[in-house]
């Protein structure tokens, strides 16, 4: 969880079996793309044929996909069951859901199309809430490096920004790109910069996104028995190096790419989010809020 | 003989050229290369300062904003932002 409240990501590498992600595939009618003529034509197969169903949004998570479908499989796995339990609540609601292609660069060599990769963006629209949303991620199939998997930028989650405001930000340090063995599952805070790559395989990319509201409040989801405690004020500055690392050294770790003055900031920012996650509104990690909420006037 | 120009975007670590590049962008207008989001996973040049140094003009800085009173905790956009260009010339 401190992790997640850190960076605004986790993986879980290879979580859905071998038979679940050729089901996927097959529901969905995955082909050469020597077989698909356009994009369009190629959705508009998957829509008519596949078992994903169209999904009013609000729908509870529980009710969403058909019995057996690879889909409701993958959402009863205990792991996926339990993060999502853990983030955003057992009573879940989908937002909405979308299978991501990406088509490699035969396919804009025949369209004779400019193949460029999607800008740096938040999804939705600004976001100043307390309440997260989360976006979850499955890949049928293997992502190798140049089939450019979703980029994303660790630690960016809690920045309000407005959609693609952002796109001017080409490149930023400390990028990452999904690079991913079959069946592996990401889930990414709803305020996490990222944008699609571009697919420079011979193979069609696959990425199947639902984005889930909670409905309670998000506190302690993750602790049923309710009993983390935050740990102590530690020395800060003039410190002890031969302590050993606690949750407190995560969700105090700094990105490459935030600025000097402002990383201070971010910092702040996670420990807010850290507060509203245990419900213990006046802890704070290496002084940073106690310090400016001394205010004696 | 026309000329093009050549635009590079460098966010910096703090607002002084000195600083490290820490988010860049690349736009060509003499259409040599194309550039785009997620190319390269290294800054072109590890300060504003070295930017300056290999020729790059610089023509737009950010300010310094003071921040909104009871927003001052509110985290963005990327701060130090620094507009640079190059004209080449040649037939395009
Ligand atoms: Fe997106």
């Amino acid at each position: 969880m401190a992790e997640f409240a850190s960076s605004g990501c986790l993986f879980f590498d290879e979580l859905i079996d071998e038979q679940t992600n050729k089901e996927f595939l097959d529901d969905i009618g995955h082909t050469d793309i020597d077989k698909a003529d356009s994009v369009n034509d190629f959705y508009k197969n998957i829509k008519a044929t596949s078992s994903i169903p169209r999904i009013p949004a609000g729908t509870p998570l529980k009710e969403a996909f058909p019995k057996n479908s690879p889909l409701d499989k993958i959402f009863k796995n205990e792991v996926v069951e339990g993060a999502i339990t853990s983030l955003v609540g057992s009573n879940t609601i989908v937002d909405h859901q979308f299978l991501h292609i990406t088509f490699p660069t035969k396919y804009f060599n025949q369209a004779n199309q400019r193949q460029m990769s999607q800008a740096n963006h938040q999804d939705s629209t600004i976001d100043p809430r307390s309440t997260f949303d989360v976006q979850l991620f499955y890949f049928p199939t293997e992502v190798t490096k140049e089939m450019g998997g979703t980029r994303y930028h660790p630690g960016t989650h809690l920045r309000i920004v407005n959609e693609m405001a952002i796109a001017k930000y080409q490149n930023i340090l400390g990028q990452k790109s999904i690079v991913c063995k079959p069946g592996t599952i990401g889930i990414f805070h709803s305020g996490l910069w990222h944008g699609a790559g571009v697919n420079f395989s011979e193979n069609i990319r696959y990425m199947f996104k639902v984005r889930l509201q909670p409905t309670e409040k998000q506190e302690l989801l993750w602790d049923p028995e309710k009993k983390y405690q935050p740990l102590p004020n530690r020395a800060l500055y003039w410190t002890d190096e031969t302590k050993d690392q606690t949750i407190n050294d995560i969700l105090m770790r700094s990105y490459p790419w935030q600025e000097a003055d402002t990383n201070r900031l971010d910092k702040i920012n996670v420990v807010k989010f850290w507060r509203l996650l245990t419900g213990h509104k006046k802890m704070d990690v290496d002084y940073w809020l106690t310090r400016i909420e001394n205010e004696l006037y | 003989m026309a000329k093009r120009q050549k635009v590079l975007v460098l966010y910096l670590k703090f607002p002084s050229l000195e600083a490290e590049v820490i988010s860049w962008a690349t736009f060509d207008g003499t259409g040599k290369k194309l550039h785009m989001t997620g190319d390269s996973d290294t800054p072109p040049y590890p300060t504003g300062l070295d930017a300056l140094l290999d020729g790059w003009r610089l023509f737009q800085a950010s300010q310094a904003i003071p921040e909104q009173p009871g927003e001052e905790y509110r985290t963005s956009y990327l701060k130090h932002e620094f507009f640079f260009e190059k004209l080449e010339e040649g037939d395009f």
